[in-house]
């Protein structure tokens, strides 16, 4: 560690704690609380990656989260901030964008053919021949900048919490913790966020007297319960004052997304040192004071031997001693209040070396420092919809107002003495504090329930805060020369100059055009250069330029943190554990996790039609309908009649959206003068309860129907074939008799011993079944009392993959299988069932166009010529010898019962007619014929099986 | 993420909610022209101002309820229940 320097007051090093690490597989020592770059540049390693373009050497520039230059790769993680993630025991960093080696880098030849990179790159370059791109792509691609993705890391975990904060707090110098201290102290609850590891600000790197103050308000904000996260970020400020935290610092996860719900938000997020732009500005060893002097205090690092430094401001002035204290010798100071400019930077491949200065000096160095002026980070104000404005006198753009419930402090709104920037946060934070009030007051009255808030409103505090000042700073952007304005995106101010030539002279079309400001760095750093260099190339002022919209995120964040923990919902029968017991495949059908087979589906299609089967359908959707106007309600939905529906039956129905398309289907049951049971799709049962809830509030709120979901509280069971009443019959009361209980019919009744079963004569599956629904607590007994007593008869469960085989053998279509989000109801062919002698129903209109019009498609069975071809399902059907598609194949299977291939398909009305012969494209781009047949149903199409 | 009065929960998350969009009258469908009937369906006046619109506190009380929505700031006001009188429900926090 010949770069470090003897420990000294400020540092955030632990010296008793040494951790190894590798760089590029060479074994390094650092200290508990370095960061990964401070260690590396102890250890005299200065070049910590590579452009992503050029491929030019780079070391450190802010060390800082915002360092563009030191994105790395640890271990199986990459595009890691380096100057941000603190060192750990054991880690093995290694270099991006390099090939094949740090030191010697075959890309960076980009930088002699940097013409063929220059602006618009991306739009322009490679793109003609259209033949050659995938060669074009091939290579670009190994020149890709980011590390390397293992695609076997595991999944890190990651979490969210919801927050409910008076006030948060968004930077924690001594303004932002100054205002988090006042306004917990005013009762409010406080969250403060800050990004760097440790609160404090610029006072980190300051004078003894700084870290003293830290320390005290540090203790005060405690004191005051004030909330104090470190290493995260605001993200983002949304409508209300939503705030999004990525906290980076959770045990147990990787990140945390914090969704907070302020109050008030108040923006402390100081300023950022901006780079300089001048030719070679991007050597390692170019660095703003900021760098030097967290380099120096903080970590005790000596960041060179001889320094020039270029300062414009008191931080350049502080740099210069933290340099001497460090024992760098200072070559030159080049004061730009004194009108002295640096020009020039020349450098080996690995370091500066001389700088030329305006008035033909050239001096040797390894390090130049710079200090030329600061950017506001105006991002969360913007996102509030605050439009900065630029103020040439200070030489940085200044909020201009944010709403009421966002406020500024700091140095964002101006320059002032510690005490100044203190009071102005204190001030700032005694307001939000009670502006937080109000709104909690409001939000206590708007959600009361059993008690009343007695209290009156709070009053409306107005903002009678004192302006901090604006020092003046002399407009510092751009040497005479050209150097990197994006160090991220490696565009140079040349590159701006060519854009702007080109006709890209809006700030907003530059960004696009050159990419500038779009890298890690999010804009931090090169906004305002960006900015700056385009109002030179257009001879205008930087005002009348104006700023880019700085959108969310304030710094990326991963997917990871914005997926956070999958809780996804899965849904199950109460049967389903004897399911998995029994050797069930399970599906995922929507929420649902459901046996698809047991095994073999295709005989327990044969065992269904030849014995007896049961069915797990409690997914099935089940609403309990009740009140005067059910029959109404049912008119209304569904396209057909339902106002004399005996009691006792059963009827099947199409429903239709208002656009005319199909939205579910299924039978419902009149069970009694005013009480119905209704049954939807299994997918479609939340949707229909919303549907039916929003006719009845908003169309129709003066009709009676109580509606309550009964989907879990039923467990449902089909039991299929021609055993099925023998079976049932065994275990009921119910007099099964077809005169007494025929197809269609509803029955109540003790099952199994169970009181208050329902049962039904319903026919998806063509067979003559029952479908039961029993207490979802007794389901599982019901279940294994149908299989126990029916072992003699040959009763197996089935699965739904069996169903889907049966109910393609007879032909019932699926709603959103063989019907699609166009399918209105006339596609299903079953036109009897459209009523327009009713005066009303969801959709009415559109089907009557539709039919009138006659243009829609239809569904259709039918039957490959070569009976042992399976079309796909969705395979195309075409107009013959054309590629003109005509229709689809929605459904096919093999059919185990008629031992042929079977088909329903959606084909345009003229090719519906029973013997057409249909052109179908096989995914193996063979096409093979198919014959439309005369019903849908391939089996039993006279449903004599159902109703016997 | 807007925060919406839902008259009866009072402030919840807009994704609490599911929003139906812009308010409007469905036409006659016994008398209707196509176009009538399209417009309802498919065209929305979309105005830089004051819009009432649906929302459904789907994972609240399950309540359709109208709003008024200013386009331009996202301000909410008069939360209404169908059948019920303005004034009558809870109000916004601003």
């Amino acid at each position: 560690m010949n770069h470090r320097l003897p420990p000294a007051d400020g540092e955030v090093l632990d010296r008793t704690k040494a951790l190894t690490f590798t760089w590029n597989g060479k074994k390094l020592e650092g200290f508990e609380g370095d960061t990964i770059t401070s260690a590396l540049m102890a250890n005299g390693h200065h070049i910590i990656g590579r452009s992503m373009k050029y491929h030019r050497p780079r070391g450190v520039l802010t060390a800082d989260f915002w360092d563009p230059n030191t994105t790395v790769q640890v271990g199986d993680e990459p595009n890691v901030r380096a100057s941000h993630r603190k060192l750990e025991a054991g880690m093995q960093v290694v270099a991006q964008n390099v090939w094949p080696s740090l030191s010697f880098d075959i890309k960076a030849a980009n930088g002699l053919v940097g013409r063929f990179l220059t602006a618009g790159f991306y739009y322009k370059t490679f793109m003609k021949p259209a033949a050659l791109w995938p060669r074009y792509e091939h290579v670009l691609a190994k020149f890709a900048p980011g590390g390397e993705v293992d695609l076997d890391t595991p999944h890190g975990r990651y979490d969210k919490r919801f927050a409910h904060p008076d006030v948060v707090v968004a930077g924690g110098g001594p303004a932002g913790l100054s205002a988090a201290i006042a306004a917990a102290e005013a009762g409010s609850s406080v969250m403060l966020v800050e990004h760097e590891h440790h609160v404090g600000g610029h006072l980190l790197w300051g004078t003894e007297e700084d870290r003293a103050r830290v320390a005290d308000l540090t203790a005060a904000a405690l004191a005051a319960g004030v909330e104090i996260l470190t290493n995260s970020t605001v993200t983002g400020r949304y409508e209300d004052n939503w705030i999004a935290i990525l906290q980076r610092n959770h045990p147990g996860v990787v990140e945390r997304l914090i969704k907070a719900r302020a109050k008030t938000l108040v923006v402390a997020a100081g300023t950022i040192e901006r780079p300089y732009v001048f030719e070679g500005n991007d050597l390692p060893g170019v660095m703003t004071s900021g760098a030097v002097r967290r380099l120096i205090t903080m970590y005790g690092v000596k960041p060179g031997k001889q320094a020039v430094v270029f300062s414009a401001n008191e931080s350049g002035e502080a740099a210069i001693d933290d340099l001497r204290r460090a024992g760098v010798s200072i070559a030159r100071v080049v004061d730009a209040l004194t009108g002295e400019r640096i020009v020039s930077t020349k450098g080996s491949k690995k370091r500066v070396k001389e700088v030329l200065l305006e008035d033909g000096a050239k001096i040797k160095c390894d390090l130049v420092v710079t200090a030329v002026g600061w950017t506001t980070p105006t991002s969360l104000l913007n996102m509030a919809g605050d439009r900065p404005v630029y103020d040439a006198d200070a030489a940085r753009f200044f909020p201009s107002g944010a709403p009421d419930n966002v406020l500024a402090t700091g140095g964002m709104v101006g320059d002032g003495s510690l005490d100044d920037l203190i009071e102005h946060g204190r001030v700032t934070g005694e307001l939000a504090a009670g502006r937080a009030a109000v709104v909690r007051h409001r939000l206590q009255v708007a959600t009361a329930r059993a008690e009343t808030v007695d209290e009156a409103e709070p009053g409306y505090l107005a903002d009678e805060r004192t302006p901090l000042d604006r020092w003046p700073h002399p407009e510092l952007f751009r040497a005479s020369t050209h150097g990197i304005v994006d160090y991220s995106e490696d565009v140079s101010s040349k590159d701006l100059y060519s854009a702007a030539a080109e006709g890209f002279d809006s700030v907003e079309l530059i960004k696009r055009f050159t990419t500038a400001t779009m890298g890690p760095s999010q804009g931090k750093l090169e906004t305002v250069n960006t900015v700056a260099v385009l109002a030179q190339a257009r001879g205008d002022s930087i005002g009348d330029v104006g700023t880019t919209v700085w959108r969310p995120p304030y710094a990326p964040i991963s997917l990871g943190a914005l997926a956070g923990r999958i809780n996804e919902p899965t849904r199950l029968s109460v049967i389903q554990p004897w399911h998995e017991a029994n050797g069930a495949t399970p599906i995922l059908a929507g929420q649902w996790v459901r046996p698809d087979h047991y095994g073999d589906p295709l005989s327990e299609v044969r065992n269904t039609r030849e014995n007896v089967g049961i069915i797990d359908v409690t997914p099935l959707g089940k609403l309990d309908l009740q009140g005067p106007d059910v029959a109404n309600l049912l008119s209304l939905l569904y396209t057909n009649k339902w106002m004399q529906l005996p009691i006792g039956s059963v009827r099947y129905g199409i429903m239709c959206a208002e656009d005319g398309v199909v939205l579910d289907d299924g039978v419902t049951a009149r069970l009694d003068e005013e009480h119905y049971l209704m049954t939807t799709t299994s997918s479609g049962a939340a949707r229909i309860w919303s549907w039916i809830e929003m006719w009845l509030q908003t169309e129709r709120p003066e009709w009676q129907v109580h509606v309550t979901p009964v989907t879990t509280g039923l467990t449902s069971i089909n039991i299929a074939g021609p055993k099925s009443r023998a079976l049932l019959g065994r275990l009921t009361d119910i007099d099964l008799d077809n005169e007494a209980f025929p197809y269609m019919r509803v029955r109540q009744g003790l099952i199994a011993g169970i009181e208050q079963c329902i049962a039904w004569r319903i026919g998806f599956t063509g067979e003559l079944s029952y479908e039961i629904h029993v207490p979802s607590g007794h389901g599982l007994a019901v279940w294994e009392r149908l299989l126990a007593e029916g072992a003699d008869l040959g009763v197996k469960p089935f699965g739904l993959e069996a169903q889907r085989i049966m109910r393609l053998e007879k032909g019932h279509f699926i709603v959103g299988q063989d019907t699609d989000g166009l399918s209105k109801a006339p596609v299903t062919g079953l036109d009897p069932l459209l009523k327009f002698d009713k005066d009303d129903w969801a959709g009415l209109p559109e089907v009557r166009w539709s039919l009138e019009s006659g243009d829609h498609p239809v569904i259709v069975a039918c039957q490959p010529d070569d009976r042992s071809i399976v079309p796909e399902e969705a395979a195309q059907i075409l107009r013959s010898g054309t590629t003109e598609i005509v229709g689809r194949i929605t459904s096919s299977r093999m059919s185990p019962t008629l031992e042929r291939s079977i088909c329903l398909a959606q084909v345009s009305k003229e090719f519906a007619d029973a013997g057409t012969s249909l052109e179908v494209l096989l995914v193996d781009g063979r096409r093979i014929t198919a014959t439309v047949i005369e019903h849908h149903a391939h089996f039993d199409p006279e449903g004599e099986r159902l109703r016997g | 993420m807007l925060l919406v009065p839902c008259p009866n929960c009072g402030p919840r998350n807009a994704a609490d909610l599911s929003y139906n969009g812009e308010s409007r009258p469905r036409p006659d469908p016994q008398t209707c022209s196509p176009e009538e009937w399209r417009t309802y369906l498919y065209l929305r006046d979309n105005p830089s101002g004051w819009l009432v619109e649906s929302w459904y506190c789907s994972s609240g009380c399950r309540k359709h309820f109208t709003i008024e929505r200013h386009t331009l700031t996202g301000e909410l006001r008069t939360p209404i229940l169908p059948g019920s009188k303005p004034g009558a429900t809870k109000g916004s926090t601003k």
